[in-house]
């Protein structure tokens, strides 16, 4: 009926395993144990080893370990366990696994769809080294201005190569005959200087077309990445950005965009300049002369066989460099609007030592990689001269044998100054490359991370709701922690909750999986009986209003700031919603009323009154559901008391779900939900729980306690 | 209109509520001082709390509507820019000297940052400058400046 695959042993040795659940039997190994009303299979999981346990109520018959890779199986090998089991105990046959919804996960699935895309999404491919490659899905809209500047690039390249065609009969047909003693053919002259002038002229216009086209195109290229790669991540879900830094993020979007765009515009026109001008030298080369050419074009296996060399060193140097580089804006991104910690724990020499630090680390790293590097140019240019210098000798023992001629060996000469100094400077497209090539790497692994909360492919349009939300069975686990284990609460509309709980308890999870900000990794969260997961995020997040500890002012105005959620909303309904949060007679303190800036982090506000406009944000979007998260922790009595006001006029008429450490600001909730370790443990209103004396009593007793002892001397204020 | 507002011998506004009680130092705010600001102005008791509401200015009658404008006007310094005559240096801080509608004056610019950019309707294209000692100069349209003095702003913008 069922196998699962296990990978540990006992001692948590890797080996593989395997248990089978078979009609009326499930047995491992050797031993088998027969299915019966009392057998239990049990599933736990601690640090990324999952266990199931098999008992039959009065001990442990067997313990089968596994790595959480395999946790999704082993769940699903444990309802499978259930549904025999219980169909056995009843007598009847054992009723289908619910169709239409994900094995897994619960979540609904499309009738045709037997993968849960939720759950296949956890594969992880690394990403290919032809990544430059993938920038041609942003060249593509230029197509036409590319093919526009590939032509010019063309044409500018065979300009270039004409001066030095020319002098070979400057000097045969002219400068020698004229030393040989014969009258200088002035017309001739004329024309091949001419020739000359009007060659770098037309030259000078291609290569400007050319360059101003494709610096075009490139610019509009890394804009388009630019905005592409920061419209993905604002869709990523806020479980991406607790795992990156701020430094990194902002460094991939900002610089490296910069970097792509330069190598796209310079580097990488350039190389293809270059390959074509020494495509079309070597073609010329050997038209003239195929022996001198051949020798002429030696070096250059030589030289592509260094480059390829150093490529390799040079490569991990590069994403080294980028790593540190980023660990360098990441102390900054860090300390700066920390540094009111800093300097109150007075850690400014600390925090300078870790810059130095992080200096030190990317000079460490520079210094290696300049090794080779600058060894590199020094050894083409070598290889140059000598490339010259046998070009010369050959050259005069040919001219001694009669076979060429002077002009042939100066224009020979002549391009291969040219063709030199090319190879030098598309040597450095190997850096080039390899730190674009990098960057590119860096902003799509942004690109390709998919949202953990994406959106369904068809979402179901959200009718006017009513607010009654109802989380089943929900399990949410953040890396191997478990953090909710199991959470059942049906919530009505209108109605206003009270989370309650230690902090750790899951109080801001459970928020946290209402918004979807995450998903749950197990069970369903259904408003109106819809599944949340069914619905496009942004349309669900509409009717949600979110008031938190730490809100968040954009640089902007005040008006601005409320009507964030709305930006049409009318300077009248912004003052509705300032007046109903409280916030009105404080802005108009301000130097410009509702028009005043207020900074990044709202400096020029207080904490309640930054409290009371986030509040007034959350009115004016008037959501159906409000969440409440410590909106007034972080506030003095005083203000609470005029925060509180605020929001009994928000709370109004909304399904309310409010978490406060501060159990005196839950008094209105219709009901408390205590929460500990990951499970709800009480539910009821203030009285019944007191009446209790369970986990709620002693959360209150402690806090109360706290209240009316003093604090002790010095200590500024008791912790609340 | 519930309230009315008449001036004390000390040129303090007076508001006289519905019931006949009064305050003094009664003080006109615009809510949208930059955006609408014939729009929405509240009148603060002295204590900072909002004693009425004004929806336009326009609506009101003459002898209420005078006074709030000449409160309004005393109280609002905001000099409009009409010509950038030089600046000290194009880095910052850097000594400007102006000519305003209130005539010429000398300001200070900490930094670029103090020049804020203003949006709406009203001065799509305003910049407000604020002075290092925190007054504000506005210029209602930069396009309509003079090249010299559009010339100097953009570098500092």
């Amino acid at each position: 009926m069922a196998t699962l695959e296990i990978d540990l042993d006992d001692r948590l040795d890797f080996r593989t395993g395997r248990i089978v659940l078979t009609g009326d039997r499930i047995s491992a190994g050797d031993r088998s144990w027969l299915l019966s009303a009392d057998l239990r299979l049990h599933h736990h999981d601690q640090a990324g080893v999952g266990a199931l346990d098999l008992s039959n109520g009065r001990e442990l018959l067997a313990r089968w370990r596994y790595s959480m890779g395999r946790n999704a199986a082993a769940l699903r090998f444990e309802r499978e366990f259930n549904r025999l089991r219980e169909s056995l105990a009843s007598g009847r046959p054992a009723p289908p696994a619910v169709a239409g919804a994900c094995p897994i996960c619960q979540a609904p699935l499309a009738p045709d769809d037997e993968d849960c895309a939720n759950c296949a999404r956890e594969l992880h491919t690394p990403p290919s080294t032809w990544v430059l490659l993938r920038l041609w899905r942003f060249a593509r809209p230029y197509k036409g201005m590319l093919l526009a500047g590939f032509l010019l690039t063309l044409a500018a390249t065979a300009a270039t190569l004409v001066p030095p065609y020319l002098t070979m009969p400057l000097m045969d047909d002219v400068l020698i005959p004229f030393q040989g003693g014969q009258p200088l053919d002035q017309e001739k002259v004329l024309w091949l200087l001419g020739g000359l002038l009007g060659a770098a002229l037309f030259a000078w216009a291609l290569g400007w077309a050319r360059t101003y086209i494709l610096a075009l195109v490139s610019e509009r290229i890394g804009a388009d990445l630019r905005t592409t790669t920061y419209e993905h991540l604002l869709k990523l879900s806020l479980e991406y950005f607790g795992g990156k830094r701020t430094g990194d993020l902002m460094a991939r979007i900002g610089s490296e965009t910069d970097r792509l765009n330069v190598f796209l515009s310079l580097h990488l026109l350039d190389f293809a300049t270059d390959v074509l001008m020494i495509a079309m030298t070597a073609a010329i080369l050997f038209t003239i002369d195929p022996w001198l050419a051949l020798v002429t074009l030696a070096p250059l296996p030589v030289i592509v066989w260094l480059i390829h060399i150093v490529r390799d060193k040079l490569r991990t140097g590069f994403e080294q460099i980028d790593r540190v580089w980023a660990e360098v804006t990441s102390v900054l991104a860090d300390t700066i609007p920390g540094v009111r910690v800093v300097k109150a724990f007075a850690q400014e020499t600390r925090e300078a030592q870790r810059f130095r630090e992080a200096n030190r680390h990317n000079l460490q790293v520079n210094d290696r990689l300049n090794r080779i590097w600058s060894l590199f140019a020094p050894t083409v240019g070598l290889l140059t001269e000598i490339g010259v210098l046998v070009v010369w000798a050959f050259g005069i023992w040919l001219i001694t044998r009669d076979q060429i001629t002077v002009g042939v060996l100066t224009a020979f000469l002549a391009y291969i100054s040219r063709f030199y100094t090319r190879l030098d400077s598309m040597s450095r497209i190997v850096s080039h490359t390899q730190k674009a090539a990098a960057g590119a790497k860096r902003i799509f692994d942004i690109l390709d991370h998919v949202s953990s909360v994406p959106d369904p492919v068809n979402p179901r349009p959200l009718p006017p709701l009513s607010g009654a939300i109802r989380i089943a069975n929900a399990h949410f686990r953040y890396g191997n922690r478990p953090i909710l284990k199991g959470v059942d609460l049906d919530i009505r509309p209108g109605e206003m909750i009270g989370l309650v709980g230690h902090s750790g308890s899951g109080k801001s999870t459970l928020v946290n999986l209402i918004c979807r900000f995450y998903d749950v990794s197990e069970g369903s969260i259904r408003v109106d009986g819809i599944d949340l997961r069914s619905v496009a995020v942004a349309d669900w997040r509409k009717h949600i209003g979110l008031v938190l500890q730490e809100p968040f002012l954009f640089f902007g105005t005040i008006a601005e700031n409320i009507a964030y959620g709305r930006p049409a909303a009318t300077q009248e309904e912004i003052v509705a919603a300032a007046r109903a949060a409280h916030a009105h007679e404080f802005i108009l303190r301000q130097p410009f009323g509702y028009d005043s800036i207020v900074g990044e982090r709202g400096q020029s506000l207080s904490g309640g009154e930054r409290q009371r406009i986030s509040i007034a944000r959350a009115l004016l979007i008037d959501p159906k559901i409000l969440i409440l998260d410590e909106a007034t922790s972080a506030v003095d009595t005083e203000t609470e008391l005029e925060i509180q006001q605020a929001l009994n006029n928000l709370i109004r008429g909304r399904t309310t779900i409010a978490i406060a450490h501060r159990l005196s600001t839950l008094r209105r909730a219709d009901r408390l939900i205590v929460m500990d370790r990951g499970r709800i443990v009480e539910i009821g209103k203030h009285d019944d729980l007191m009446a209790r004396e369970g986990h709620y009593w002693r959360l209150y007793m402690a806090q109360s306690k706290q209240l009316d002892e003093p604090p002790p001397l010095g200590v500024e204020g008791a912790p609340t | 209109m519930s309230f009315g507002l008449r001036r004390d011998a000390f040129g303090r506004l007076v508001f006289v509520d519905a019931d006949g009680s009064e305050r003094e130092g009664v003080v006109p705010v615009r809510a949208f001082a930059l955006s609408a600001p014939e729009r929405g102005i509240a009148l603060v008791s002295a204590e900072g709390r909002e004693l009425a509401w004004i929806e336009r200015l326009a609506d009101l009658p003459e002898e209420m509507r005078t006074p709030i404008v000449e409160e309004l006007a005393r109280r609002e310094f905001m000099p409009i820019i009409r010509r950038i005559v030089s600046v000290g240096s194009y880095a910052t801080p850097s000594v400007w000297q102006v000519d305003t509608d209130r005539g010429g004056a000398e300001l200070i610019l900490k930094s670029e940052d103090d020049i804020r950019r203003l949006h709406g309707s009203l001065h799509p294209n305003g910049l407000l400058i604020a002075d290092s000692n925190g007054i504000h100069f506005l210029i209602p349209d930069r396009g309509a400046l003079d090249p010299p003095s559009q010339k100097i702003l953009k570098r500092f913008l």
